[in-house]
């Protein structure tokens, strides 16, 4: 499966306070929460991010909290792929369990600009910047994560695991 | 295998796990708070199951914007209310609980050798009775809640070990920021810390769980100490259950070793906007504060609020400084009541409030205004973490914060308590 998205980037250590601030945490709609998705860092961005952008980051992406808001918030405001140099861990697993794809790829990260044009194959790891010119292979995911996202999510894999039980 | 490795292994059915292998791991306990919950508890109803794998290890506590600080946030700890009587787990009201991370030890419910899961960062908090305790999203609790078990993936193990005698005034606090400081945000990005060494053997429990606490601020997925006898002294009296106590293997294979000298070490400060961000407090230079908080999951025990009142007896707060003072649970609130810590704080012109995270997270309770600096006794001071984007939080001690309270200004606890006031004070 290929996508194909505008580059939004960011560099180091993006917390979970920038990507949704503690603030609107007392909800748990995702329509709403993405309205301030990344407003601790960029006020621009909810008003300006379009189904099936990707963003692209440098390390420690979605260090801080564990509040799965954070991604749920991107997912909602239409983000397809998140690109980074490494990610924090909580960030991570939260990604793959609502079915955010996520992919580690420093030189990607590095060789990126805000606005660049990206094409992603999520099977094979590829990530194509089409504005440059240039091409990067992220690490790919192990295969149980790569289930995990294919079933849709953690609550889908689970379900059938629970219904495998009962028959 | 290291301490963590057993107790994966133990929890896994295998008789042995390394670092790296993906796992599905039998959970003790599952935790959620009143702003993880609700996602928690929509995905769960998704997954067609209509009771939990065992209401006695779940747990359930509003505690990040309770009381409630708005109608939404009531709204949320109604859903985690309703949630809670419907399912029979284990649930503290307004008025009974406390900050999570300080109930939840307290109330024997994380024992040694646990596998504890939770919907809050902070969870790793535990490894300082020896439990394998980690913080994840609200997704794997609400599958945890169906299942008993979450997959995750074995962490290697960093050892750090603390050499020497830890200075007056130098704390678990003290121990992990100057780590932090010195690894990075991600430094231990992943892996699980084993914090050892003489100067843990000094550390009380209220001190080991600030450490443990911020093991997630270095990145890592666990911060854990071996069970020794204050370990036992603490968790057994408290435990509601029976609990197993595990070893690492003398020659279990570290991914790092890290050792640091602390007996000169003084109090730390991390400075905006990481928590990385770290100076002795000497090295701080003349900052001017706003605001000065004491409590948090990370520093809201009763230690800390005996070091705050050792600073404060007989002090005022400065007449510009707004110093708000939490006790992290009742339990922690009414013995500081009993010890007289509360008269001497509302004396010295703080103010004190009921259990909750509040300011730490920018909730309420403390909020800043653009332009405005907190010293802070909380665990993350990430631009706009405890109000505008424009405001400074830094990070510090109970003494470091109750000593800036006093003066105004980022200060040294010695500059404020001298040695001889000491002894005379512990003469009268």
């Amino acid at each position: 499966m290929t996508i194909r998205g505008k580059v939004f980037k960011y560099g180091d250590n993006v917390d979970t306070d920038a990507i949704i601030p503690a603030r609107f945490l007392n909800v748990s709609d995702p329509a709403e929460l993405a309205k301030h998705a990344m407003e601790g860092m960029d006020a621009g961005f909810a008003s300006s991010v379009r189904t099936g952008d990707i963003l692209v980051a440098g390390l420690n992406f979605g260090c801080g909290s564990s509040r799965e808001h954070a991604p749920l918030a991107l997912k909602t405001a239409g983000i397809s792929v998140i690109i980074a140099g490494s990610f924090a861990r909580i960030f991570f697993r939260n990604s793959i369990n609502i079915g955010l794809p996520v992919m580690e790829c420093a030189e990607a990260a590095q060789g990126t600009q805000k606005g660049d044009l990206l094409e992603v194959d999520l099977a094979k790891g590829i990530i194509v910047n089409t504005t440059r010119g240039t091409s990067f292979q992220a690490k790919p995911l192990p295969p149980f994560l790569l289930e995990l996202m294919k079933s849709g999510g953690l609550v889908e894999y689970t379900k059938k695991r629970l219904q495998k039980k009962e028959s | 295998m290291t301490l963590v490795e057993k107790i994966l292994a133990a929890h896994t059915g295998k008789k042995e796990v390394s670092p790296g292998d993906l796992i599905n791991v039998k959970v003790d306990l599952v935790l959620a708070n009143d702003i993880t919950a609700p996602i928690a508890i929509r995905e769960f109803r998704k997954l067609g199951v209509k009771t939990v794998f065992n209401p006695s290890r779940i747990v359930l506590v509003p505690d990040h914007f309770v009381p409630n600080k708005d109608i939404p946030s009531a709204e949320q700890a109604r859903i985690l209310h309703d949630f809670a009587h419907e399912q029979g787990v284990i649930y503290f009201e307004v008025g009974k609980m406390g900050i999570e991370h300080v109930l939840l030890p307290e109330q024997g419910l994380v024992l040694s050798g646990d596998v504890v899961i939770g919907a809050d960062s902070h969870t790793c908090t535990y490894g300082a009775v020896g439990a394998f305790a980690t913080g994840m999203g609200s997704t794997d609790i609400a599958c945890a809640m169906a299942t008993g078990d979450i997959w995750m993936k074995v962490p290697p193990t960093i050892e750090f070990v603390y050499h020497g005698k830890p200075k007056r005034w130098v704390t678990g606090k003290d121990l992990i920021l100057y780590t932090i400081g010195n690894i990075g945000v991600d430094g231990a990005n992943y892996a699980a810390m084993e914090f050892c060494g003489e100067a843990v053997t000094y550390l009380s429990m209220d001190s080991r769980f600030t450490m443990s606490n911020m093991a997630i601020e270095a990145g890592a997925k666990a911060g854990i100490f071996w069970v020794d006898d204050k370990t036992i002294a603490y968790v057994w009296p408290r435990a509601r259950r029976p609990f197993k106590l595990y070893e690492g293997d003398e020659k279990a294979s570290y991914l790092k070793r890290i050792e640091y000298d602390v007996s000169k070490l003084e109090p730390q400060v991390a400075f905006p906007h990481l928590p990385s961000n770290v100076k002795p407090v000497s090295k701080a230079g003349d900052v001017e504060i706003d605001q000065v908080v004491i409590g948090s999951c990370t520093n809201g025990r009763l230690e800390d609020l005996q070091i705050a009142a050792k600073v404060f007896k007989n002090r005022v707060v400065h007449p510009e400084i707004r110093c708000i003072i939490i006790p992290g649970s009742q339990e922690v609130y009414l013995a500081a009541l009993r010890l007289g810590y509360i008269r001497t704080f509302i004396e010295a012109g703080a103010a004190v409030s009921t259990p909750t995270c509040g300011p730490c997270l920018g909730g309420y309770m403390g909020v800043l205004a653009e332009g405005e600096r907190c010293l802070s006794t909380t665990n993350r001071n990430f631009a706009g973490r405890m109000g505008s984007l424009k405001s400074e939080v830094y990070l510090a001690n109970p003494a470091v914060a109750a000593a800036s309270a006093i003066t105004g200004r980022i200060t040294d606890p010695r500059e404020v308590v001298s040695r001889k006031q000491e002894t005379a004070e512990k003469e009268k």
